[in-house]
């Protein structure tokens, strides 16, 4: 089994703490070891690179070389906006000679070479790729029968690289929906932006996306919504209650994170897989423990 | 000394060509310099030696100078060897006596610094006068043509050029291979054509017929070309002619089998149709199929596939035609010129699921449109939707797979012109409300702009912004139910979004998909994008760099048929060329075998691709069929003795060359 | 009725914008632009914004310099990035906003906005401690954007804080966060110094 480096990012401690909690538990289970990367700083997000690219990018940078230097191990980073992140830096350094450049300089100044070795890679593509769909479908021990599903990728893990899956036609939440035993259900705006840092700053155009998605899941009869990043779990979990009273339409649904999801197929308990942190508790259909 | 035991008599002459070379080379230090390399006895700088007192020139110094070899620095020798090499000749001198060194292409244009072009000029002369001193009289070879032709293809431009060339009545066949089971090609599918309007069927059925009864054309159907082997003038050709498992001698398409069918109603899909229509497996593809012959499809017939039947179409069929053990058979014709004309391929909408094709109902091609536009399509003439109501908003989606580099970057030069015909005639024939979504408005051709202010004096509504998405999700009311086009309108200013009950995709032409195996069958080459090449893309459209085979049509690229009729006829014109010439001049590159040195290895004979070569068992050595040796040089380079040298590049030749330029 | 001129002289553009543009990283195919309109249709936010992401390309290459860098248009930008997938001549229109944004930053009275300041406070955030603190960086937030969204914020805040979710007292640093100021201050370093005339106060990014 492999092992990985692993790069919490910013969120991860803090609202998006369900998220490692899950994450960690599952990764445990699976007898895969996450060692967090030494020192990690912020990736900047999409914040820095609107101040200032060079130093944006030499700061996404800094991780990749720590990771080089700690033992060149993939680097598992949950969080779609690290991992866009992340992946942006590397791609801009192979492809820039004068950025690369100003990296080197920089890094090198600070005793951190890069040399754009090592792979960012997303757990919901480690999941998938690396232990498999045989592997994972045996560590499944209560099928989550009648469990209706709204797959939401966002979009870091789709684009602009489509490292992880298709950006016009993705199958892989939907293919880990199906191995967890629930029913991932169709509806048109699985990879639509869910507004990102918009509701911190322009609130009423964030909200809007949000309740667009919302509003698909909701018709597509979805039971949940499970997404792969903090930053799409909070726009569309935290605003419920005040987008039901704007446009008094019920548009309260549970949404969790895969890994939540995969934890309970593999008959965790909802304290460890922090379900009881969400708003909203997805209900199961059939009781914990034992095979269904 | 040269090859006759005369001492040389070189003549040099370097071309200004205007500026070309003369503001890139030190032209008269130049000459100076050739002036002075031995064997030559003449060194003259000329504005443009192609000129007509260019020529004269050189004639004049041949005669009264006695030279016996010219050299001319000037452009590339596919422009002028061949002038030149007249000029000598009409000076009485061989003309195999004249070598030409390229300071144009080779050095003036591509050298920046003056000195240094100047350098390399003089280095290639240098090696250019060299070779000329060992070079030896040849003679030109001439080889007969067959006047029989290969049209590769039946569609509009294959049949035009199958008639062009058969209405010549040189008294030779044109053998017409189409792999479908009909001539007619894409252009059968079509119902009406722009900017006319004319019915398609109704222009093409008569030429489709005209080439059925054409005594000089002989139609090969559901055939298709498995090898071509020789050269210009003599090619020779293996067709293979699939199983229709009806006898195409007896069969006289009555029809009588396919009612008679144990399979009641038809089941499987008609790739006429694009699918859309069912037959059964006993069929003729449309009612105007030429050659009006049934033929069955083995994987989906039953005593074919299992062995079981009732066999009620052999009971039906008057004639017995029906022989359920026919299998391929394999032909070989020779021809003397092939004609290309394997038409296009609909860009593949699946690739862009942006638009929902095959995911959203009632979202489809522009090819399918035209089925079920068409009064032998699967809705007689009426395009209606799913559930068989008709639409009341329709949107034509132009540029779907082209003018992107996600996909194709070319512009496929013929979707706008075809997506304004179709929304006149869906609006024809349903009276919906029709919305085009274009970048450009592409209307060049004759009558075609006329053809675009008439849609838009319909009441068209023409939107210019490319569609991002094509979804059911609605945001309104208005929208529930409808298929939900999202645009920016650019000349309004304002992101749109347009419900319709209907998509059409206006699909871009690509080439058909096996044209790599065709063209390296053919000895051909394809551009970036697929489609075979031509030898000039101004001045020789219909030619490739293989002599005697010709492209026409939309396998060069995409066009409309005015073009492609063009294309033919001009492609029938050069082919017919040849065959009234009755000769191909090859040149007397050929290999030659010094008997004293061959050991009789027989490495050679393998080698040749042309089968040349044959190993004399008596004498121990090989031999060169002149006829068949095209030059190409493998067997002198792969020879372990030296024992085969190639007229006019002997290893001397080559030799004195490289010597020359080091 | 007021009527406003709108006509557009040369001497009203930038001639050397388009050119700038285009050097950054992301901008180089900007002259490919066929004005399709394709960005704008699939923006999920292109209805909100004075000038598309169409616009956006085009009036950056004909040097409307005041016009793009004074749009709302960069900032309501979430770095989708379903524009640059969808372009049918592959033109990175995200990287293109993060340089209109830079460059507004830097060039133009981009404080109108509130997007701008919370993105510079994020920075200097990160340059202080490596890493951000939610709980803090949601205050400075709250305090941008004026006391109706704060108040609005509240109960979202109690509800992640009775979740666990939110760890009002804590702040998250690096170690040794002296090893990233290093790093970025040799980006800085290497820079030529600014002009001395025409400079709005510091460089972005350096802020207490």
């Amino acid at each position: 089994m492999k092992d990985y480096l692993y790069f919490p990012g910013c969120s991860l401690k803090g609202a998006g703490s369900p998220y490692e909690k899950s994450l960690l538990a599952v990764f445990r289970a699976l007898g895969i070891s996450l060692t967090e990367i030494p020192d990690w700083n912020c990736c900047g997000a999409t914040a820095y690179l609107s101040v200032d690219a060079d130093m944006g990018t030499v700061l996404a940078a800094r991780n990749l070389a720590l990771a080089e230097r700690a033992d060149g191990r993939d680097i598992v980073a949950p969080c779609s906006g690290c991992f866009l992140a992340l992946s942006k830096a590397k791609a801009m350094i192979a492809e820039y000679p004068d950025l690369r450049a100003k990296v080197d300089d920089a890094l090198g100044r600070g005793g951190l070479p890069y040399e754009g070795r090592v792979a960012v890679r997303h757990p919901l593509e480690v999941l998938l790729k690396d232990v498999g769909p045989d592997r994972l479908r045996k560590s499944v021990v209560r099928p989550l029968k009648d469990f209706r599903v709204a797959p939401y990728y966002g979009c870091a893990i789709l684009r602009p690289y489509e490292t992880v899956d298709s950006a016009h036609v993705p199958t892989v939440l939907e293919e880990l929906t199906r191995i967890a035993g629930a029913t991932p259900v169709d509806y048109p705006h699985k990879a639509r932006c869910c507004g990102g840092m918009l509701t911190t700053g322009v609130q009423s155009v964030g909200l809007r996306l949000a309740e667009i998605l919302l509003d698909a899941a909701k018709s597509a009869e979805a039971d949940a919504i499970v997404t792969t990043c903090p930053l799409c779990q909070y726009n569309l979990e935290v605003y419920q209650d005040r987008l039901c009273r704007s446009t008094r339409k019920d548009l309260r649904i549970p949404v969790m994170y895969f890994t939540q999801m995969l934890g309970l197929a593999m008959g965790m308990d909802e304290r460890t897989l922090a379900i009881d942190q969400l708003f909203r508790v997805p209900v199961l259909a059939c009781p914990a423990g034992g095979r269904a | 000394m040269t090859a006759a035991g005369e001492a040389p008599r070189i003549g040099v002459y370097v071309c200004d060509c205007g500026f070309n070379i003369l503001g890139a080379i030190d032209v008269p230090e130049v000459v100076r310099y050739a002036g002075g390399l031995e064997g030559v006895v003449l060194a003259k700088e000329y504005k443009y030696m192609c000129s007509d007192p260019g020529q004269d020139l050189i004639k004049k110094d041949i005669r009264e100078q006695r030279l016996n070899r010219v050299v001319v620095a000037s452009c590339t020798p596919t422009l002028h060897e061949r002038t030149f090499r007249r000029v000598v000749s009409e000076a009485g001198l061989n003309p195999f006596l004249f070598n030409m060194v390229n300071v144009r292409e080779g050095v003036a244009w591509v050298t920046e610094d003056k000195a240094r072009a100047t350098e390399k000029a003089k280095a290639l002369i240098r090696a250019g006068v060299r070779r000329v001193a060992l070079q030896e009289p040849l003679e030109a070879r001439s080889e007969p043509v067959n006047p029989n032709v290969l049209v590769i293809g039946g569609g509009i431009a294959g049949m035009h050029a199958a008639l062009s060339l058969a209405n010549a009545n040189s008294g030779a066949k044109v053998h017409l291979v189409e792999r479908e089971p009909s001539i007619g090609g894409n252009m059968a599918r079509f119902d009406k054509t722009f900017p006319t309007l004319d019915c398609a069927s109704c222009i093409l059925t008569p030429k489709m017929t005209e080439v059925k009864i054409h005594p000089n054309i002989h139609l090969h159907s559901y055939a298709e070309v498995v090898s071509v082997e020789g050269y210009v003038g003599n090619f020779d050709v293996t067709i293979e002619h699939k199983p229709r498992y009806v006898n195409e001698d007896l069969c006289i398409g009555c029809l009588k089998c396919v009612e008679a069918c144990v399979y009641r109603d038809a089941r499987f899909p008609n790739a006429f149709d694009l699918g859309l229509a069912k037959r059964k497996p006993i069929y003729i593809p449309f009612p105007q199929a030429v050659p009006t012959k049934v033929l069955i499809d083995p994987m989906d017939c039953l005593y074919l596939k299992l062995g079981k039947c009732k066999k009620t179409c052999v009971d039906a069929c008057e004639k017995g035609a029906i022989d359920f053990a026919q299998a391929a058979v394999r032909a070989q014709v020779k021809v003397g010129t092939i004609i290309v004309a394997t038409g296009f391929k609909p860009f593949d909408a699946r690739r862009k699921p942006q638009y929902g094709y095959g995911t959203l109902p009632n979202v489809f091609t522009a090819l399918e449109m035209e089925r079920f536009l068409s009064p032998t399509g699967p809705t007689e003439g009426v395009p209606s939707l799913k559930d068989g109501s008709l639409p009341r908003k329709v949107g034509i989606i132009h540029c779907v797979g082209s003018r992107d580099r996600n996909t194709n970057e070319y512009c496929s030069k013929v979707c706008c012109m075809y997506s304004l015909k179709l929304a006149h005639l869906i609006r024809e024939r349903t009276g919906a409300e029709v919305y085009d979504f274009y970048i450009d408005m592409r209307t060049p051709g004759k009558g075609y702009e006329e053809f675009h202010e008439k849609l838009l004096a319909e009441g068209l509504k023409v939107i210019r912004g490319r569609v991002a998405e094509v979804t059911t999700s609605a945001l309104t009311r208005e929208e529930k139910g409808h298929l939900i086009i999202r645009v920016e309108d650019t000349l309004a200013g304002f992101v749109r979004r347009i419900p319709v009950d209907m998509v059409v995709l206006s699909v871009g032409l690509e080439p058909q998909s096996d044209t790599q195996q065709l063209r390296r069958m053919l000895n051909l080459s394809c551009g970036r994008e697929g489609f075979l090449q031509e030898l000039h893309p101004k001045l020789a459209p219909v030619s490739t760099a293989t002599d005697g085979i010709y492209i026409a049509g939309a396998c060069q690229g995409p066009k409309d048929i005015p073009e492609t009729v063009a294309q033919a006829g001009s492609a029938a014109a050069e082919a017919l060329a040849l065959v009234h010439r009755g000769t191909v001049e090859v040149q007397p590159y050929t290999a030659v075998v010094d008997e004293a040195v061959c050991s009789g290895c027989q490495v050679c004979v393998g080698m040749c691709p042309y089968d040349a070569i044959t190993y004399d068992a008596d004498k121990g050595v090989v031999h060169v069929l002149e006829v068949k040796c095209k030059g190409c040089g493998v067997c002198a380079a792969a020879c372990p003795s030296s024992a085969i040298d190639q007229k006019h590049f002997r290893n001397a030749f080559v030799l004195a060359e490289v010597a020359g330029v080091i | 009725m007021r009527l406003v001129k709108t006509v557009k002289y040369e001497a009203d553009l930038d001639a050397t914008f388009a050119e700038r543009v285009a050097a950054q990283p992301g901008g180089e195919r900007i002259w490919d632009c066929i004005q399709c309109g394709t960005c704008s249709a699939i923006c999920p936010v292109s209805l909100y914004m004075d000038l598309t992401p169409r616009r956006i390309v085009g009036m950056v290459r004909a040097g409307f310099r005041d016009e793009v860098l004074n749009a709302v248009s960069p900032w309501i930008c979430t770095s989708c990035y379903a524009c640059t997938v969808e372009c049918p001549e592959k033109i990175r229109i995200t990287d293109i906003m993060y340089v209109i944004k830079r460059m507004a930053m830097k060039e133009s009275g981009h404080h109108r906005f509130v997007v701008p300041a919370i993105e510079e406070a994020f920075v200097a955030m990160v340059r202080k401690n490596g890493r951000l603190t939610e709980s803090r960086m949601g205050i400075k937030v709250a305090a941008k954007s004026g006391l109706r969204s704060a108040l609005g914020m509240v109960p979202i805040a109690w509800k992640l804080w009775r979740k666990g979710r939110l760890r009002l007292l804590r702040v998250e640093r690096m170690q040794n966060p002296e090893s990233l100021r290093g790093v970025l201050a040799a980006v800085e370093d290497r820079r030529p110094a600014p002009p001395r005339t025409g400079s709005r106060g510091s460089p972005a990014g350096v802020k207490a």
